[in-house]
C-alpha cells in the first residue's frame, strides 16, 4: 500500500454560482459553491479545484470569499485558477486559503511567473493548467498543442514541450486538459495523457471528457495520469466520489476510502 | 495570552492552518503572529511552512524568530509542519542550507533513480496527495487516529533522522521514510494534519489539549 490516485472533482465558478459548459461555451448552473464543496468533502473528494471563469475583473473577487469560506469548513486541499497574472494574484489566493494556483493563459504569456511563484511559494503551490488539442503533423503521428484564453487562441506550442518547459520552471504538477474531449463525455484523451505523464516526473492531472467510472480508471491505468479531474457526473449526483472511488478500487487502483 | 501561536514568517498555508485550529478548538486564542514577544509567551507553538527552505530559515531569521522558535521547542508543545519538520534538523540538501540543529541528522531529497514501484512504474516527486501514514510508536497525538489512516502530502524532501527512537511514524514511497518525529515537548509531521480531514483534525485537536510533561 502507498500513495493513493487521487479524484478530483472540479468547479467552474462564474458570478458566485458553480457552472458547467460544454466545449468550453453553453455554461448551465449547478448550484452554490460552499454547499457542493461540502457534499463532495463528505463523498471523501481528495481535492477540490475551482476555476474561475469569470470574466470581467469585477467579479473576480468574488472567487477569494467563496475559497474563504469554503476553507474555513473544509478541510483538504483546494486549488484555485483563473486570472492569475502576478506573483501577488498567487498571494492573495493563498492568504484567502487556497493551498495550489493554476495558472493557464499567463503561464504562455510569462513564463517568469511560473518561475517567480515557485520560487517564492514552492513548487508545492503552483499547478501549470494546459489546454491542449490535438493538430496534424506532417508525419502523421499525433501532435498537441496548447491553446489559451479558455481554448479559443492557439499558440504553436506543443503540449509535450510545453509540460517539460514548465516542469523546469518549477511547477509542482500539470492539470491537462483536453480540449477535444472536454464536455463531450467521451473520456480522457488517453494518447495525450500518457505522453505527457510519461514525459516528466511531476504529477499529472487528467481532465476533460469524463462520462461514466470506466474513464477515471482508464485515466489512471492507461493514461498514468496521478490524479483524474471530473465535473458533471458528480454535479447532477449520477455517480457520488465514493461510488468512482469503490469502482476504481474494484479495478485495482489504489484510492483512499 | 494566546493558547496557540502559529508562527508567521511569510511562508506558507497559515490561514489553512489558523482555520483548521479554529475548527477543532473553537476556545482557544489562536494567533497568526511574527511577534517574537507572542510566540515566546503562548502557551503551545506550531510552525507551518512549504515553499524552499533557505527562503524558510532566512524569514525566521530576518523576523528575529529564529532564537524564538528554538527556546520554545525546548520546553513548550510544539507542532511543526513540513516545513516546521524539516527545519529542525541540522541541515537540509534543499540549496545545502543549515537548520535549526535541534534533532539530529538531515533532510535528503527522494532519489529520482529510484523513484519506481516494484512493477517498474515511474513515482512523480513531489510526492502529492494521501498516503498511509505507519504509527511506529503510541504517543497522545495518534489518539483517536486508526493505524495506517492517510493523509495529505506534499513535499520533495523528507528527514533522515539519526536518532531512530524519535521516529513517531514512517511512510512508504516506495522505500520507508520518516514523516514524524516525537521528542519530549515536540511533535512534528510531514503531512498536511490541516489538509487531511477528519484524521488530520483529529491530531490537530489532540495538539490543543497535549500535555507532554504531565
Amino acid at each position: 500500500m502507498s500513495l493513493a490516485k487521487r479524484i478530483i472533482p472540479c468547479l467552474d465558478v462564474t458570478n458566485g454560482r458553480v457552472v458547467k459548459g460544454i466545449n468550453f461555451v453553453e455554461l448551465r448552473d449547478a448550484g452554490d459553491p460552499v454547499e457542493i464543496s461540502r457534499r463532495y468533502d463528505e463523498q471523501g473528494a481528495d481535492e477540490l479545484t475551482f476555476l474561475d471563469i469569470t470574466a470581467s475583473s469585477d467579479n473576480r473577487d468574488l472567487i477569494l470569499h467563496i475559497i474563504e469560506e469554503v476553507a474555513a469548513q473544509v478541510f483538504i486541499p483546494l486549488t484555485v485558477g483563473g486570472g492569475v497574472r502576478q506573483v501577488e494574484d498567487v498571494r492573495r489566493l493563498l492568504n484567502a486559503g487556497a493551498d495550489k494556483v493554476s495558472i493557464n493563459t499567463s503561464a504562455i504569456l510569462n513564463p517568469q511567473l511560473v518561475a517567480d511563484a515557485s520560487d517564492h511559494y514552492g513548487s508545492q503551490c503552483i499547478v501549470v493548467a494546459i489546454d491542449a488539442k490535438q493538430v496534424n503533423s506532417s508525419d502523421g503521428s499525433p501532435r498537441w498543442e496548447v491553446f489559451t484564453h479558455g481554448g479559443r487562441k492557439a499558440t504553436g506550442i506543443d503540449a509535450i514541450e510545453w509540460a517539460i518547459k514548465m516542469q523546469s520552471l518549477g511547477a509542482g504538477e500539470i492539470l491537462l486538459t483536453s480540449m477535444d474531449r472536454d464536455g463531450t463525455r467521451n473520456g480522457f484523451d488517453i494518447a495525450l495523457t500518457h505522453a505527457i505523464a510519461d514525459a516528466i516526473d511531476i504529477p499529472v492531472i487528467a481532465s476533460g471528457g469524463v462520462g461514466n467510472l470506466d474513464h477515471l480508471v482508464n485515466g489512471i491505468l492507461q493514461g498514468h495520469a496521478d490524479a483524474v479531474l471530473a465535473a458533471s457526473i458528480f454535479h447532477y449526483g449520477e455517480f457520488t466520489i465514493h461510488q468512482a472511488k469503490q469502482y476504481m478500487a474494484q479495478h485495482g487502483i489504489e484510492v483512499r476510502l | 495570552m494566546i493558547d496557540i501561536a502559529i508562527v508567521d514568517y511569510g511562508m506558507g498555508n497559515l490561514r489553512s492552518v489558523q482555520k483548521a485550529f479554529e475548527h477543532v478548538a473553537p476556545t482557544a486564542s489562536i494567533a497568526v503572529t511574527s511577534d517574537p514577544n507572542l510566540v515566546s509567551k503562548a502557551k503551545r507553538i506550531v510552525v507551518p511552512g512549504q515553499g524552499a527552505m533557505r527562503n524558510c530559515i532566512h524569514e525566521l531569521e530576518t523576523r528575529g524568530l529564529r532564537e524564538t522558535v528554538i527556546e520554545a521547542a525546548t520546553h513548550k508543545p510544539y507542532l511543526g509542519i513540513c516545513l516546521g519538520l524539516q527545519m529542525l534538523f541540522e541541515e537540509s540538501e534543499e540549496g545545502n542550507v543549515k537548520g535549526l540543529n535541534i534533532l539530529p541528522g538531515k533532510v535528503v531529497h527522494f532519489p529520482i533513480s529510484q523513484m519506481k514501484t516494484a512493477d517498474g512504474q515511474k513515482l512523480k516527486v513531489p510526492h502529492m496527495g494521501w498516503n498511509q501514514v505507519h504509527q511506529v510508536n503510541q504517543h497522545p497525538l495518534w489518539q483517536g487516529i486508526d493505524e495506517d489512516s492517510r493523509f495529505y502530502f506534499v513535499h520533495s524532501y523528507y528527514v533522515e533522522t539519526a536518532d531512530s527512537l524519535s521516529i513517531a511514524a514512517q511512510s512508504q514511497y516506495p522505500f520507508p521514510f520518516t514523516c514524524a518525529v516525537a521528542k519530549d515537548n515536540i511533535f512534528a509531521v510531514q503531512f498536511h494534519p490541516e489538509k487531511s480531514q477528519i484524521a488530520g483534525l483529529t491530531l490537530l485537536s489532540n495538539f490543543a489539549k497535549w500535555m507532554p510533561h504531565s
